[in-house]
């Protein structure tokens, strides 16, 4: 048996998504920039996905930017605003508990003159507030949220934290990493007060390489990727047909019949929550008073006394995969940054694992899994470094 | 320009009687490191050793992969005259210099061999022909017999040879020639270091690791894999035994005293390679240990895991300095991948304070405990091994 439950990592695509894709590999496979009728079949495809994608942000079709991924997106988001920007102020704030591809472009950013701050969060992973309103100067110009956090599924309530923002400095510019989010909420960002909304495609069963930034009309952002000139020089290069008609694809089947799909994964958190609670030395982290406090897919648990690593690879074992910490930085032995500013103690940062769930995951599956970990969690507890 | 490639050997000409068998097995490997790269054909021929190139050879490539096999003390690459007769011979050994050296402002000397007794220029005759002509065609180079910055290499045998430049090889000895050991290989930076120094002496290389899923995973038995693969361009195919270590070393951590786990392990490791050496026809073992470097390396964990063999075990990195195995690693370059960080067996049960000075006595006594099941276990192990073709 394959027990997929690392889909925070990556997801399997979907049928339809290959099916497409397929199509633009073999035959719609013209340079989108070409005149003739082979160009214009490729244009197609992307002004299709486009549209889609437009239609499920509620946005206008000219505001949406393809990349090469979530991370091309936070990048561009992030570098572009600042330096469109910059005559305006040099402040950026941001969280604790972001990604790489937001934290790591902000360092950059650093190095170059700019000033960030780091808003801390509670033991929820939910920023605080005043703490992030208390930041804002008069030369603040952007602020990033995670909607989602990657490790612990901490949401953050961003219509109430822009709004707050906007209010206090009516021109901030509000970029929003909504890559573990998008197509789990369904996000407006008009109606949330975002200006910049980052996005992945093979998070959401689309193909990976594709990604999609949101620029809201008017927000000042400079290319980082300077080229021929397509998507209006926002992002030069020959678009990545077969993976922007792949990513349109994934997200018109992600939101078919919505709701229900985000309850059954509710449904699966919530058997596996109450089953792994029963084992002894094992802390489920972020899932706040109530269940949808935090995202749907994600589940952050702590084993004590067991070397993350070491039940992942057991777990493996059994044919169920898993992911310790963040996926992205896995192959970096520094501990998570998340789980240390969500306060986890010492002990638990090395023993701890993300589970994660997609539309494709069945209830018996989170059964199997759950007896699994009842056999390997006792067993591998005998066996401690010290 | 160059057709060809004269290799010049050092420690195998004084060989005596059985210098034939170095010679072959370097030809050997020479054949080997460059199957790949295209039809070469290697000959050996009067002491030494001649590669002609095909056609469309890539000089720095062949260059490269001959500097990988051990063996080989210099590098030359020739031109090849097809003529003996002296007219021809002197006019195209001045074109070589025309070609090699467009600025002739140089000091040269000319040094020349002949295979044939009977030519009738004798090697001093050949030196002074040649460098007159060679002074007259290009006037303004100068001799210098004690000091040239270009040393001019004729070679007269059934066809002559022409060269001027010496690229250095590996040295040591053309793997094959010295028998057969058996490396424990690790993920760590040392072992592939000692099993390419113990290549160097000629030795055939068959190589073991413990493998203890799932306390290490995948991803470290594929850098071991990546690590034999690296050693491998140098030693030519390694034949990699994977042992799952896994349930001995749990019984060992739940019979033992935790603070002898690494020394009891380690001894359990070197049974284990000597039972597949044997079975394998090695005549030794090869480990990275250096003296002092961890604590199953002090003198007296050494002696204590040394004990449980009778193979000789062979430790090419024993007085190293970590710095200098580094280095070696570097050379080789195997240091990037030892360097990723995946844990191995010998990491993942180690007491925070392991004895330093085990006393065989009480090694012994506390191996008592495993009396029961090891045998058996170690049986297993060796029963369910994965052998691996690294090349």
């Amino acid at each position: 048996m394959e027990i997929y439950l690392d889909n925070a990592a990556t997801t399997r695509a979907f049928d339809s998504v290959n099916k497409l894709m397929l199509q633009a590999l073999e035959l719609d496979y013209g340079n989108p920039s070409s005149l003739h009728r082979k160009g214009l079949a490729a244009e197609k495809l992307i002004k299709e996905a486009k549209e889609i994608l437009a239609k499920s942000l509620k946005v206008d079709t000219k505001e949406i930017y393809f990349t090469s991924g979530g991370t091309e997106s936070n990048n561009l988001a992030l570098i572009g605003a600042a330096y469109g920007n910059k005559r305006a102020g040099n402040h950026i704030i941001t969280t604790r508990i972001e990604h790489p591809s937001v934290h790591n472009p902000l360092i950059f950013l650093e190095e170059q003159g700019f000033r960030v701050t780091y808003v801390p969060v509670d033991g929820n992973g939910k920023i605080i507030e005043d703490d992030l309103l208390a930041a804002i100067d008069k030369d603040t110009i952007l602020v990033s949220l995670m909607y989602v956090n990657n490790e612990v599924g901490a949401v953050q309530n961003i219509r109430n934290l822009s709004g707050k923002i906007k209010g206090k400095k009516s021109d901030i510019i509000i970029h929003v990493d909504a890559i573990q989010a998008f197509g789990k909420y369904t996000i407006y960002p008009k109606r949330e007060g975002i200006d910049l909304l980052s996005a992945s495609g093979h998070k959401i069963h689309g193909p990976k390489g594709s990604g999609v930034l949101f620029i809201r009309d008017k927000v000042k952002v400079n290319p980082i990727v300077f080229g021929g000139g397509q998507q209006k020089g926002m992002r030069s290069g020959t678009e990545n047909v077969p993976a922007i008609a792949g990513l349109g694809q994934a997200v018109k089947e992600i939101y078919l019949g919505h709701q229900e799909r985000i309850d059954k994964l509710y449904t699966l958190k919530k058997v596996f929550i109450d089953g792994v609670k029963q084992l002894e030395g094992v802390t489920v982290n972020c899932v706040g008073d109530e269940l949808k406090d935090s995202a749907p897919h994600i589940t952050s648990v702590s084993f004590e006394g067991i070397r993350s690593e070491v039940l992942l690879h057991a777990l493996e074992d059994k044919g169920i995969y898993v992911s310790s910490g963040s996926a992205c930085a896995s192959n970096h032995p520094q501990l998570s940054g998340t789980l240390k500013a969500i306060g986890l103690p010492k002990n638990l940062l090395d023993s701890t694992l993300r589970f994660s769930f997609s539309v494709f995951t069945k209830e018996e599956e989170i059964e199997y899994t759950l007896s699994v970990l009842r056999e390997l969690v006792p067993l591998l507890k005998r066996y401690n470094r010290h | 320009m160059y057709k060809a490639f004269l290799i010049k050997y050092a420690e195998i000409g004084i060989k005596g009687k059985n210098r034939y068998l170095f010679e072959n097995a370097l030809r050997d490997q020479i054949k080997n490191s460059l199957k790949d790269l295209g039809d070469y054909l290697v000959s050996k021929e009067q002491g030494r050793i001649y590669i002609e190139c095909p056609d469309d050879y890539d000089y720095d490539e062949t260059v490269e992969a001959l500097q990988r096999v051990f063996g080989i003390a210099q590098i030359c690459p020739v031109s090849i005259i097809d003529t003996i007769d002296w007219d021809p011979l002197t006019e195209a050994v001045g074109n070589y210099v025309e070609e090699r050296y467009p600025d002739k402002n140089f000091t040269f000397k000319m040094e020349a061999k002949r295979s044939d007794k009977k030519y009738p220029l004798t090697s001093p005759e050949i030196c002074v022909e040649m460098g007159a002509y060679l002074l007259r065609r290009f006037p303004e180079m100068k001799v210098d017999v004690h000091n040239p910055s270009v040393r001019i290499m004729v070679e007269v045998r059934t066809r002559s040879y022409v060269y001027s430049e010496i690229i250095p090889g590996l040295g040591g000895m053309p793997v094959g020639s010295n028998g057969k050991a058996m490396l424990l290989l690790s993920g760590g930076i040392d072992s592939p270091v000692a099993g390419y120094m113990v290549a160097k002496r000629g030795v055939t290389i068959d190589a073991v690791y413990f493998h203890a899923p799932p306390y290490t995973s995948d991803r470290a038995k594929e850098k071991v894999v990546d690590l034999a693969r690296l050693v491998s361009k140098y030693t030519g195919p390694i034949k990699l035994h994977v042992i799952n270590f896994t349930d001995i070393q749990l019984y060992i951590y739940e019979k033992c005293p935790h603070d002898e786990l690494t020394i009891i392990m380690r001894r359990y490791m070197m049974k284990i390679a000597e039972t597949l050496a044997v079975d394998s026809g090695c005549l030794g073992l090869i480990t990275g240990e250096s003296i002092g470097q961890v604590a199953s390396q002090t003198l007296h964990s050494l002696a204590a895991t040394n004990e449980v063999c009778s193979l000789p075990v062979y430790r090419p990195l024993i007085a190293f300095d970590k710095q200098d195995i580094v280095d070696i690693a570097e050379k080789i370059n195997t240091y990037e991948t030892s360097i990723l960080p995946y844990e191995d067996c010998c990491t993942i049960f180690v007491a925070k304070h392991p004895v330093t000075k085990p006393s065989l006595k009480v090694i012994r006594y506390s191996e008592k405990a495993l009396e029961e099941k090891i045998e058996e276990l170690v049986k297993t192990a060796l029963d369910t091994k994965e052998t691996i073709l690294v090349q």
